[in-house]
């Protein structure tokens, strides 16, 4: 994220964005990676085919190689609430911090000292427990990710709590645990990470059948991936305009940016692609592609559903809260939503091409297949980051919506000259690890040479 | 006890449980450089903390998360005040972090050195850092009436703190020596007993010098008596004075035990000292957090105590049975792997 930026708040959301966007390139790998090696190592236990053992091992490389940066960004992203939020955290930390504490206590432990065990455990635990362990560390794997949307959820949509003193103080767990929001965002990043784990799973099978090594082993780890990739990245699509739905009652604002829909519409079509129309001065674009009817589906569930604008919105919030401007980047955000939701039709297409070849048995031969499953593997990263954009920037200027601003949430004690110091040694660190990791994840993704690579194919760490 | 005292106990023991845990890790980090003689007693020095090195830093993740749900306004003067010294702790963190995983992902020795200074400068930066943060807190910081820090970075670095630093990373360094006596062999193991031998004097000294100057800020500039911080700075230097005396008596476990408790012991006379306060304001006094002004509400408390007292024992259980599935002592046959990894 190369943004101008001059003021504390530009600086600290600047950085907030580069971290947290950098940290969710290998969170939902993570997420979707682990239980598919779980899946091969419980084929092996199962059916005693070395194969499997195989493609957990290699797999289970890749996995572990991607998991480290996840958990080094990710103490990044719990100190920077205090560090350049410190008025939020204030502010939140009565509810937010709950969650926080939970996902640690709860579920990063387990999956820290559980991965440890299989990493470490080949040879010291029983063939079964040894799976187990795995299992369990995924299980934290996904139990991190719930506390972790269940308090970024708060922020979109605040439930369970009353102001005191002018801070949020939580009155029910249990209304923060099921926020309706929380639930939808969570299977939509589920989904989100096990598209992950297979479209990447696929363009590895693909980059070896491109290159003619190990056909036969990986032909059974690109069936794995279609059998996952095809139903998920179609659910995921569904999943995502429901999501939509209960953003529309929470944030209308969001959706509405996202649509770039000024005035209030009955019935609303969605534009697939349009030229201005981004700015209150250009509210009608020169030109657009519009499918009629198709935006009041998506935001309300219904074809005559009623979609509020932007306009109508803004006067709405000025009356709740005072002057000012509660409209986010239009721009941003309609494209982001686009992105977003082209990135994921792809996918779903990749996946139902791929199992169209399978099933004629010409996966292995169809080159421009391979080449366009490994150019996929692009695919999901580039979806995830745009969802992350539309999400966040969609609330703005809202930190918490309705409740907190952006602006006056920033540490007061912590000068732009520090801002801009740390945002330079992360920016400059977090190349330096993507460059590394990029180099090592392609090493070992690589089809190997004439024979398998014994050190290539090592499950893990082994020091 | 109420919900307050609760967690600010609770806490102390997060932190504890991180130092007990991860300073063995640290010491065998920062003795990295030093007690190996080739790359093969070098692997065996990472394949000791592999396993559980992980899991030991998820306390200190813990400890933060649950500073900010039960004391929003320590955490947020903490992090933002002490800004650009938890940004260098960040930069240890991470490429000690990543040095695990990817050291022995090449078999390069430029890059295999590079990765093992990687976490050898990490751990003594980690030491240092927390070492110098945490006795900022006692000895106060300028806070403003919002409680908010006032000061700049080298405003941190004056003699009690600085003194913390070398403390914990001397005390670490002896526990992490005691701990590969524990969990090594042959050569390397003799070794191991040499330096925990070289530095329980300097570990005990500088330890015990610590406490007494923590037990005197905590007098001075925190309104305390003497009694009851004394009481665990006693245990502590008593426990390390042990600790010291089974090295020389080549008794590891007992040994590790001791250091194990001293470490603790340290972190007790550090909240002891600082307790009813999270963090002392000074030269404005008034403007202290304490417990009271910086706590969540009763009703998060509540929620978080429940939580606590189903995980912490859970937690306790399953490293616990970790350390009992990797107590084998690592050898130089396993270096190449093979013991860790199926044959197939």
């Amino acid at each position: 994220m190369i943004v101008v930026a001059s003021t504390t708040v530009d600086l600290a959301r600047t950085q907030f964005a580069t971290t947290s966007i950098y940290h969710f390139l290998f969170v939902p790998l993570t997420l979707g990676l682990g239980p598919l090696v779980a899946i091969m190592q419980t084929l092996w236990l199962r059916t005693k085919d070395e194969q499997w053992l195989r493609l957990t091992r290699f797999f289970g490389t890749l996995f572990l190689i991607n998991f480290a940066i996840g958990v080094a960004t990710g103490l990044v992203q719990e100190f920077e609430f205090g560090m350049n939020w410190s008025v939020y955290s204030r502010f939140v930390g009565n509810v937010f911090g709950a969650p926080l504490a939970i996902e640690g206590l709860a579920a990063f432990m387990l999956e820290s000292t559980f991965l440890g065990l299989w990493i470490f455990g080949w040879n010291r635990l029983s063939p079964r427990v040894h799976l187990a362990t795995l299992w369990i560390a995924v299980l934290g794997t996904w139990l991190s990710a719930y506390f972790i949307l269940v308090a970024n959820s708060w922020m979109q949509h605040p439930v369970g709590y009353q102001m005191v003193n002018g801070e949020a103080h939580l009155t029910s767990v249990w209304a923060l645990l099921s926020n309706g929001f929380a639930l939808r965002a969570y299977v939509h990043t589920i989904l989100a990470g096990v598209i992950f784990g297979s479209i990447i799973m696929l363009g590895v099978c693909c980059w070896h059948f491109l290159r003619g090594r190990q056909v036969e082993l990986f032909r059974k780890a690109a069936l794995l991936a279609l059998i996952v990739a095809v139903p998920v990245t179609f659910l995921q699509l569904i999943v995502g305009n429901r999501f939509g739905e209960a953003v529309t009652s929470a944030q209308g604002m969001k959706i509405a940016a996202s649509e770039a829909q000024w005035n209030t519409c009955d019935p609303c079509g969605f534009s697939l692609f349009q030229i201005g129309g981004f700015t209150k001065s250009d509210e009608t674009p020169s030109f657009s592609i519009t499918i009629p009817r198709l935006l009041s589906y998506m935001a309300t569930g219904s074809f005559s559903g009623q979609v509020q604008g932007l306009n109508q919105l803004q006067a709405k919030e000025q009356r709740k809260y005072g002057r000012g401007n509660y409209i986010p980047d239009v721009r941003v955000i309609y494209w982001a939503m686009r992105v977003m939701a082209f990135a994921g039709v792809l996918m779903f297409l990749v996946a139902a091409l791929g199992a169209w070849l399978y099933r004629r048995k010409k996966l292995e031969r169809a080159r421009w297949f391979h080449r366009t499953a490994i150019a996929a593997i692009a695919l999901p990263y580039i979806a995830a980051t745009a969802g992350w954009i539309l999400t966040e920037m969609g609330r703005q200027p809202w930190i918490v919506q309705g409740l907190l601003l952006t602006s006056k949430a920033t540490s007061p004690n912590v000068s732009t000259t520090w801002l801009g110091i740390s945002l330079g040694f992360f920016v400059t660190l977090y190349v330096i690890l993507g460059v590394v990791d990029f180099v090592l994840m392609r090493r070992y993704a690589r089809p190997e040479e004439a024979k398998p690579r014994e050190e290539l194919a090592a499950p893990a760490v082994t020091y | 006890m109420n919900l307050v005292n609760f967690w600010f106990v609770l806490i102390a023991f997060l932190w504890g449980g991180y130092f007990v845990l991860e300073g063995f890790d640290f010491g065998v980090g920062m003795l990295l450089p030093f007690l190996p003689r080739d790359e093969g007693e070098r692997s065996a020095m990472f394949a000791s903390i592999g396993p559980v090195w992980d899991g030991n830093e998820v306390w200190l993740v813990v400890a933060g998360a649950a500073t900010f749900a039960a004391f929003p306004a320590w955490y947020g003067a903490m992090f933002s005040g002490f800004y650009l010294a938890l940004l260098l702790l960040l930069f240890f963190l991470i490429i000690r972090v990543v040095s695990f995983e990817w050291r022995d992902k090449s078999t390069n020795p430029a890059w295999r050195r590079a990765w093992m200074w990687a976490n050898a400068g990490g751990s003594a930066g980690i030491a240092l850092v927390w070492g110098i943060g945490l006795s900022n807190l006692l000895q106060g910081v300028p806070l403003d009436s919002s409680g908010d820090y006032t000061g700049g970075f080298w405003n941190l670095f004056t003699g009690y703190p600085i003194l913390g630093g070398i403390a914990f990373m001397l005390v670490f360094a002896f526990h992490g020596a005691i701990y590969l006596t524990l969990r090594t062999v042959g050569d390397l193991c003799e070794r191991s007993w040499h330096a925990a031998r070289l530095l329980a004097i300097p570990a005990v000294a500088v330890g015990a010098g610590y406490l007494i100057w923590t037990v005197a800020v905590a007098v001075d500039n925190n309104d305390k008596s003497v009694f009851p911080p004394v009481l665990p700075a006693a245990i502590a230097i008593a426990a390390f004075v042990l600790a010291a005396t089974f090295v020389y008596l080549r008794r590891s476990r007992i040994a590790f035990t001791f250091s194990a408790v001293g470490t603790l012991s340290v972190v007790a006379t550090l909240f002891t000292s600082l307790y009813p306060r999270v963090m002392v304001s000074s030269p404005d006094f008034a403007n202290s957090l304490t417990i009271q002004n910086a706590s969540s509400a009763h009703y998060t408390l509540a929620v978080m105590s429940v939580v606590a007292a189903i995980c912490v024992p859970l937690v306790l259980l399953y490293q616990g049975w970790t350390y009992h599935v990797f107590r084998a002592r690592v050898g130089g046959e396993e270096l190449t792997g093979a013991a860790e990894t199926p044959a197939a």
